[in-house]
């Protein structure tokens, strides 16, 4: 298969116009020497039929179940209009908007995007997305190094293992000081972090809920990076839960929109975004969209506020960020647009639900929840054998839940779990019956 | 068009939500933890459906037309790979349940394994989610490299034709960026870079082929030039489209590449995202990159994230797998012939549309293309300049080229059609720009004023920057 379609004929007409005899002629720039005298060692070229079976094959090799499994990538349902939208190829197959007057489609859903993001996070401006929420924290950070000229990052140890690690990665080339703050009874300590924070604390890191499902004490965080003139950075993995929850009075505010109508996919892609309040509107890294006029007087929209960006200020900008998440977060808008104010009582059932696989784990002998910090839809129990929980699960079809020891050593035998709307009340109940026999 | 909010009717509804089949119990998270608004629109699944594609019908993307846009190869992104990436298989796998999801890890490994067969590169990692993520993670590999070497070498060099993620990315880096001149053939001038060259530089960026759309004539001298300073050799490999089964980045000199995979390897753009950039890098690397790499043996796949040097991890989980699938099924499709043919006829088009148009516009630098070539607008009558000539081609149904990029061309206008156009869009192209240069002697307002049959006109973006409206201020 190939998606040529010049004939030899035309071929021909083509290589005359220009002036040589065989397409190879315009490589000649390039030194003999470097010009592949074998062709690639890649397998041959396959029909439509032939290539889908191929990649069917692969698909058809994961096992899927019922999963309990969360961890900063959710399964909720996703109404079929999302998908339906994001097909449309006039979306799919675009560009960034450089060109706004044939660009109005992408440019008024991305300004859409924006209010859905500064409505849910209470933020003044938000971005057009960014890769994920990990890259988002990671250059959230940074950010408030550009803002506060100070160099010292708090972390909190119930942020995403894998955020965690990549905000270290990018801090590290700035020789930022990233410092973790512990936590007590499944949220962050405070104490600890106000032992922490001192004159050189750029910004206060929080995850709410956080990574163990437990909702945060935001009030007294932010009085505690506020009073001591450093920023607070919330970061919201679990999105439903803005439907429920507040997102502190924040600095800045970003997370990862993959609850939003955007299934799992081992990962990606989704989409990461980024609100902050207006007096750092300058300092956002990647595209913004703003509202504007056409020559007749027309509302229109466009990119904006491009002076931040690398096309303009090269080693200057306040990012490198070109491509982003653009049809994730359509995804996104649609999925918003959707639920409506319903995002409330979606983010209500999750709760409930999970509530109510709490209370019956909690009856069982050998299980234990072992937080009581007030949580949104994850939490954490102790077992005697985690590695067997997951094996007598998996057998009977169901993915227990993360096993915590893979990022935290101290939590041997304790599982990170994850009720949704998804979750049938028999759903629940089956997962508390097998976990009821497992000896 | 009004937004979405503003077709807000209270009490209307999209989706009917399950009815809660566990007893309902009384709220228990505390009162000061919850949000007292959600301000967010009530309309109908209806409202969203019109609503949404009333939008997609005033957005132009490369199913509506040609979509010359320089350095973004705008090749169709065929409809196989868009059904292969949402198979139920995929979509519901976890990435922390990578066991469970073998077909995931071997696809990433074979997708892997073809890339570098590609690049002559010794592995590569594919978590970057975009060519500029990769970029930067190729920074960070140069910065460990020499942190490793006990060596403090604080500057990258970039010729004057890079792409402005280039020095951005170098920057995120807390390196330094230091600018090389062109010569007049558009290629590195070899007199600037000896005259830059010394211990403190890590390396050097080059695209290649260049945003010119040309191949550096001097590519294996530049590499020595820097191998015997000890520098490394990084290749922005957007432009991959051109070279693709004639000639592997590795075998040029060059240490580390980064890929577009949403360019070559035909994966659509979504009005901006998602990409993928892959990076690869020679056996003395391997060492720096990502974790985890996958690794297969006895026909099992697993995680390595044994890599003593890595530079850590630049996303949570393995980057954007959606689109990796994409690419990896375009790559199964064509084959190792049909990856050669693309570039070919990516040239082949390339220079035709050149040759056609460099007789009615200045090209500087005229010599045989690559995948794009760069016209100016110099010399053009009636102060006609890149803009308006860009903006008439969307009177008649084009996407316009790259404009005002790169920033060594007047008034650029940078075009690349691509392999999947065909001699008579070409033509049509052609025939309409000469038609555009005939306007802009015989009846300049017309250009100037365009475009006239587009949704909205020209839009102020002066006005747009200086008093910015970001959102929409009102309460559904
Ligand atoms: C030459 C070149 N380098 C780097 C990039 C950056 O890639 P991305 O937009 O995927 O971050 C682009 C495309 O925008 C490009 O054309």
């Amino acid at each position: 298969m190939n998606y040529i379609p010049t004939t030899e004929k035309e071929k021909k007409e083509m290589l005359k116009e220009i002036g040589v005899n065989d397409a190879i002629d315009l490589f000649q720039d390039i030194d003999e020497q470097l010009i592949l005298k074998e062709p690639l060692k890649i397998s041959k070229k396959l029909s439509e039929i032939e290539v889908r079976k191929k990649v069917e094959s692969l698909a058809q090799k994961n096992k899927t179940k019922t999963s309990f499994l969360g961890a900063g990538c959710y399964n909720h349902y996703i109404p079929s209009v999302v998908n339906h939208i994001i097909s449309r190829s006039e979306f799919y197959t675009a560009y960034t908007p450089y060109q706004p007057e044939i660009s109005q489609g992408a440019l008024q859903s991305i300004f859409e995007f924006q209010t859905f993001i500064c409505k849910l996070t209470g933020m003044d401006v938000a971005n057009a997305s960014m890769y994920d929420g990990s890259s988002a924290l990671a250059e959230a950070a940074f950010m408030s190094h550009n803002i506060t000229n100070k160099n010292k990052i708090l972390i909190s140890k119930t942020v995403h293992p894998e955020y965690k690690k990549v905000v270290k990665t990018y801090c590290k080339m700035h020789d930022l000081e990233v410092v973790e703050i512990d936590f007590k009874n499944g949220a962050t300590d405070t104490e600890k972090l106000k032992n922490e924070i001192n004159d050189e604390t750029a910004s206060v890191i929080i995850q709410n809920p956080n990574f163990f499902g437990c909702i945060e004490n935001l009030d007294e965080i932010e009085k505690i990076a506020h009073e001591n003139n450093s920023l607070l950075i919330t970061c919201i993995v679990e999105a439903i839960s803005l439907g429920l929850l507040k997102a502190g009075n924040a600095d800045i505010v970003v997370g990862d929109g993959q609850s939003f109508g955007i299934s799992p996919s081992f990962g990606g892609p989704a989409f990461g975004f980024m609100a902050a309040k207006k007096e750092h509107m300058r300092k956002l890294p990647g595209r913004i969209v703003g509202q504007t006029i056409d020559a007749d007087g027309n509302k229109g929209f466009i990119l904006t506020l491009q002076a931040r960006e690398q096309h303009i200020r090269r080693e200057k900008a306040t990012s490198n960020i070109c491509t982003n998440q653009a049809l994730m977060a359509l995804a996104g808008t649609v999925y918003l647009s959707m639920l409506g104010k319903q995002l409330k009582n979606l983010a209500i059932i999750n709760n409930q639900k999970t509530n109510y696989a709490i209370e019956k784990i909690n009856k069982l002998i050998n299980f234990e929840i072992v937080f009581s910090s007030p949580i949104f839809n994850e939490f954490v129990v102790k077992c005697n054998d985690s590695k067997k929980i997951i094996d007598e699960l998996e057998k009977n079809n169901i993915i227990a839940g993360l096993d915590l020891e893979k990022y935290y050593p101290e939590l041997k035998n304790h599982l990170l779990m994850c009720v949704t709307e998804t979750h049938s009340k028999s759903d629940i109940d089956k997962l508390v019956e097998v976990m009821e026999s497992i000896k | 068009m009004k937004i979405i909010f503003e077709k807000s009717s209270s009490g209307r509804k999209a989706v009917e939500l399950p009815e809660l089949d566990v007893p309902m119990k009384e709220n228990s998270i505390p009162e000061s933890m919850l949000r007292n608004e959600l301000d967010l629109p009530e309309v109908s699944e209806v409202d969203v459906v019109r609503h949404y594609t009333a939008l997609s019908r005033k957005n132009f993307g490369v199913d509506n037309g040609f979509y010359p846009l320089g350095s973004c190869t705008m090749k169709y992104n065929p409809k196989i790979n868009e059904d292969m990436a949402v198979l139920n298989g995929f979509t519901q796998a976890h990435p922390l349940a990578p066991d469970l999801n073998p077909g995931c890890l071997q696809l990433m490994y074979e997708l892997e394994k073809d890339l570098c067969e590609i690049t002559g590169m010794a592995r590569i990692t594919l978590q970057p989610a975009a060519g500029s993520h990769g970029e930067l993670t190729g920074v960070m590999i140069i910065k460990k490299y020499f942190e490793v070497k006990g060596e403090k070498r604080t500057k990258i060099l970039i010729p004057d034709s890079a792409h402005g993620t280039n020095p951005a990315s170098v920057t995120l880096c807390s390196m330094e960026a230091v600018e090389i001149k062109s010569n007049n053939q558009g290629s590195i001038d070899l007199e600037d870079l000896k005259k830059n060259i010394d211990k403190d530089v890590a390396g050097l960026m080059l695209t290649n082929p260049n945003t010119l759309g040309l191949v550096d004539k001097n590519i294996l001298e530049i590499a020595k030039i820097l191998h015997d300073n000890g520098s490394l050799f990084y290749c922005d490999g957007a432009n991959l489209n051109a070279v693709v089964g004639i000639s592997k980045i590795a075998d040029m000199g060059f240490d580390i590449v980064h890929l577009n995979l949403h360019k070559t390897f035909s994966t659509p753009h979504g009005c901006g995202g998602p990409g993928s950039g892959p990076v690869g890098v020679v056996e003395k690397l391997v060492d720096f990159l990502p974790i985890p790499l996958i690794e297969k043996e006895n026909n099992e796949y697993s995680l390595n994230y044994n890599l003593k040097n890595s530079i850590g991890q630049m996303r949570a989980f393995f980057g954007n797998f959606g689109v990796m699938i994409k690419a990896y099924t375009y790559i199964k499709a064509l084959g190792a012939e049909g990856l050669r043919q693309v570039a070919e006829n990516a040239v082949l088009n390339a220079n035709y549309l050149m040759s056609k148009l460099k007789k009615h516009y200045k090209l500087p630098y005229d010599t045989i293309c690559k995948h794009e070539f760069v016209l100016s607008d110099e010399g053009l009558p009636n102060n006609i300049i890149t803009t308006d000539i860009a903006k008439r081609l969307l009177d008649y149904g084009f996407h316009a080229p790259t404009i005002y990029f790169p920033l060594i061309v007047h008034g650029a206008i940078m075009i690349e059609p691509t392999e999947t156009e065909s001699k008579q869009t070409l033509d049509r192209f052609a025939d309409v720009m000469i038609k555009i240069k005939q306007e802009a002697e015989q009846n300049p307002d017309r250009v100037k004023n365009a475009p006239s049959n587009t949704p909205v006109k020209r839009l102020d973006a002066v006005t747009a920057a200086r008093n910015p409206i970001l959102k929409w201020e009102g309460k559904c």
